[in-house]
């Protein structure tokens, strides 16, 4: 009861007026950032980062994580809208979010995706406040091997579980690693595929791969289909969010399904991405309407958003009770943690309970707070689909550009971007899957490294794999996943045979 | 590009006004400070980047802003090679580490540290050998023992990145003690420590502030020392012990000393009132109770060199890592 207690205090630090309205604007300012792609939650945190330095800590970390949360609700925005994700974890958003503001339900699809990241949200922190000392410990027992399962079962039931041809699937996945392979080594400290460019030291940006890909990709595609923005004739007003929300509840298995998968990837330090990517295609197996995932379903819009957001959430926990950041953004708060003279580690909710207790209740208001502004304003953003193709297309491309030139302010990234947007055209053309592209981009190093940190572990042995209770369940689950459409073929055929 | 060339012309203008009128009273920026941070966010050098900022905002050091651009590609290879090409360009400045020397050595990308200007020496990182609490060594001794007696290979160290400082450090020891390590490389040095408290690994080299968490909260214990003399704080840490009271390794039969850089250089052909001027900075940055309370949270060394005893320590730390390095067969060209 000591905890409730001591939330209770936390509400009283972050209800206080001056609290409010730094929530407020870190709100505002992170939508902005959000909707701004390229510019994402790491960026925008590190910029206003000192800003905060003259304010106490625990009202700096109120503003900072509702900038964090702005920015998760912004980047949904220009998913759905535009079929352009401003952080890793929104790519999974656009496959259902975009084609329902395509038929012209922008604002169910914003209202959904909302609603979802505060349900998903609030659910993680809800667990954060009751079970924190005991899910803490549950981080220390992933090593490189137990990291490279759960990546390993984030690809798997993306190739399992889609409805694209198999071999497509696997095609595009493949290119996706080979453009993550370019870069340097992190195992031999080698330079990889750079051929001696001096631009590509960094390898493959995965913000700017998303930005053309998608973006403008999809305003190539368009042009050709005629210059129309399909979607233009969006109800805009607020009664849209009411009517939403009176569907949502009919979804509730999808949301606690999402809410339980994000958490558990948020704990297990392997972050948002991999759990929107699951929660997806897991929910497209077992929804109802699963096989009209991609076409413009709600639940497909909730199940990612979810996810993400409760991984996103979860995260912070790793992060004050070891240390470890579980995602980019995270790992500059934790900076701006160091700087106000604040270890984070184990000692960190004994010594600073004030502090933690604060963290935690911005986080229930932040995230309504955060809500309410989007909430109000989903009309507005739906009503940009109105705007004539030929004045909103050279936004959305000046747009992609600085978003582009933002994430290393280099022109050459921008080049970039559009070479990946001629590729996503003709991607799109020969009706190649981009998302498991954009998986292995993200994803691709990642894994490698564990791989490779757990073989050198193991010297060289591949039963590091299966070495513990831990890791096993999560490989096998993988390998389940990779061959469902076959397990499930030869069940149905095994019973056929029985009768 | 072309605002890029109009804003270099536009500089050069102001610059060489500047420098005309007013080179008795110094020089000064005439627009934003750009402080690369070869290195990523979160990381070491990227705490002290940002921590240096938030002083220079708090304490109006500056009349133009400081801004902190992190550019951690190929090593930090992408930052040393953007500041390279920006000579002449005073209004860009670099904090380093270590891959100052490990990077172009490893890579062998064209660069070196003499193709920048070097400012100033801001302190030196301390490195310390850490295990689990839970494991039975209290002393190096022990320790060496256990990773003697270990089959060869099978004693793991973790460390953050690969043929840089901390393995570095761990190819010394299998030298000093005659023992098989495997490193396995991390990308942060937050994530080798937890790895260390999950068991993961046997032992790491964490700087201090990396693992000061983890030792207060009874989860690391650390053994000695890679420096010289014992590190200078008395403030007890965790169990009654204070950085000071953790041994040299070298007093304990380990022979292995190691320090990192955390210096600063500018780009190419700065002017002499340039240099200055940073020098000067960083002075007042240094006299702030902000940066002393920083050094003392990461238990830093806090040596400050600028002007030719800079560039000669930097001279003998480059010889020292071309031998450690060649020795350890992680030359570029030794591929």
């Amino acid at each position: 009861m000591e905890e409730l207690a001591n939330l209770f205090h936390g509400f009283a630090v972050a209800l206080q007026p001056y609290n409010i309205m730094l929530m407020i604007i870190g709100i505002t300012l992170g939508v902005i950032i959000g909707v701004l792609p390229g510019l994402g939650g790491a960026n925008g945190v590190a910029i206003l980062l000192p800003l905060t330095f003259s304010m106490p800590p625990t009202s700096a970390i109120i503003m900072l994580s509702c900038i964090y949360w702005g920015a998760l609700f912004g980047g949904a925005i220009t998913s759905i809208l535009f079929n352009i994700p401003g952080e890793p974890w929104s790519v999974a958003t656009t496959f259902d979010g975009y084609p329902m503001a395509q038929q012209g339900k922008p604002g169910e699809a914003l209202t959904a995706a909302f609603t979802s990241s505060f349900v998903g949200a609030l659910f993680a922190v809800i667990m954060i406040t009751l079970v924190a000392p005991l899910v803490a410990g549950f981080a220390l027992r992933f090593g490189p091997a137990e990291k490279f399962a759960v990546y390993f079962l984030a690809f798997c039931s993306f190739v399992g579980l889609s409805k694209e041809p198999p071999f497509k699937t696997i095609a595009a996945m493949m290119m996706g690693f080979a453009l993550a392979a370019v870069g340097l080594d992190s195992i031999t400290g080698q330079l990889r595929l750079t051929f001696g460019v001096t631009e590509l030291l960094n390898g493959f940006d995965f913000l700017i791969a998303v930005i053309g890909l998608f973006g403008i990709g999809e305003i190539l595609l368009t042009m050709e289909e005629g210059l129309a923005f399909r979607g233009g004739n969006a109800t805009i007003n607020l009664r849209v969010v009411i009517q939403t929300w009176r569907e949502l509840p009919t979804y509730w298995m999808t949301s606690l399904r999402s809410c339980l998968i994000g958490c558990w990837m948020g704990v297990t330090p392997a972050g948002a991405t991999p759990a929107s990517f699951m929660s997806y295609g897991i929910a497209k197996r077992l929804a109802r309407r699963g096989n009209n995932f991609g076409k413009g379903e709600i639940e497909g819009v909730i199940a990612p958003e979810t996810a993400a957001h409760a991984a996103g959430t979860s995260a912070l926990l790793p992060m004050l009770s070891l240390g470890v950041p579980g995602s980019p953004t995270a790992a500059v708060l934790l900076g701006g943690l160091l700087i106000w003279g604040l270890q984070p580690g184990p000692m960190l909710f004994v010594e600073q309970k004030e502090f933690v207790w604060g963290l935690i209740a911005s986080m229930y208001l932040g995230n309504l707070a955060g809500l309410i502004v989007v909430l109000t304003c989903v009309p507005i953003f739906a009503a940009i689909l109105r705007v004539p193709f030929g004045i909103i297309a050279p936004l959305i491309l000046v747009l992609c550009a600085i978003g582009a030139y933002s994430v290393h302010n280099s022109t050459f990234d921008v080049m970039l971007m559009l070479v990946f947007g001629v590729l996503g055209y003709l991607l799109k053309k020969c009706n190649y899957p981009l998302a498991p592209l954009v998986l292995a981009i993200v994803l691709g190093d990642k894994a490698e490294e564990a791989f490779r940190q757990s073989l050198l572990g193991s010297q060289g042995s591949l039963n590091v794999f299966f070495s513990n209770g831990l890791v096993s369940t999560i490989m096998v689950l993988g390998l389940v996943a990779l061959f469902w459409s076959a397990i499930q073929e030869g069940y149905s055929r095994l019973r056929t045979s029985m009768a | 590009m072309k605002p890029f060339v109009l804003n270099v012309a536009l500089a050069a203008i102001a610059m060489s006004c500047a420098s005309s009128t007013a080179s008795r009273a110094g020089w000064e920026p005439v627009r934003p400070v750009e402080f690369i941070v070869p290195a990523g966010t979160g990381g070491g050098a990227d705490q002290m980047a940002r921590t240096i900022q938030g002083i220079v905002t708090k304490h109006n050091l500056m009349k133009q802003p400081l801004v902190v651009i992190n550019k951690a590609g190929g090593a930090g290879g992408e930052g040393f090679l953007d500041v390279k090409t920006s000579s002449g360009n005073p209004h860009k400045i670099i904090i380093t580490l270590s891959n100052l020397f490990t990077t172009p050595l490893a890579t062998g990308i064209p660069f070196n540290w003499k193709d920048l200007t070097p400012v100033a020496m801001l302190a030196l990182d301390e490195f310390v050998l850490w295990v689990n609490a839970e494991k039975p060594y209290a002393t190096v001794k022990d320790y060496v023992d256990a990773a003697k007696k270990a089959p060869s290979g099978s004693f793991k160290m973790g460390g953050t990145g690969s043929k840089q400082e901390d393995q570095i450090i761990t190819v010394g020891i299998e030298k000093a003690i005659e023992a098989k390590f495997t490193y396995i490389p991390y990308k942060g040095g937050g994530e080798v420590a937890v790895q260390l408290v999950g068991n993961h690994v046997d032992s790491t080299v964490n700087n201090p502030i990396e693992a000061v968490a983890q030792w207060r909260g009874g989860k690391l214990r650390p053994l000695c020392v890679f420096d010289a003399q014992p590190m200078a704080y008395d403030e007890p840490i965790a169990e009654g012990k204070a950085w000071k009271d953790i041994p040299t390794c070298k007093s304990q039969g380990l022979a292995m000393e190691y320090l990192m850089l955390r210096g600063i250089f500018m780009s190419p052909k700065a002017t002499k009132d340039q240099i200055e001027y940073f020098v000067e900075l960083f002075k007042k940055v240094r006299a702030t109770p902000e940066w002393q309370d920083f050094m003392k949270s990461g238990a830093f060394n806090t040596t400050f060199l600028t002007g030719a005893d800079y560039a000669k320590w930097i001279e003998a730390e480059e010889k020292r890592h071309e031998g450690l390095m060649k020795d350890a067969g992680f030359l570029a060209s030794a591929n």
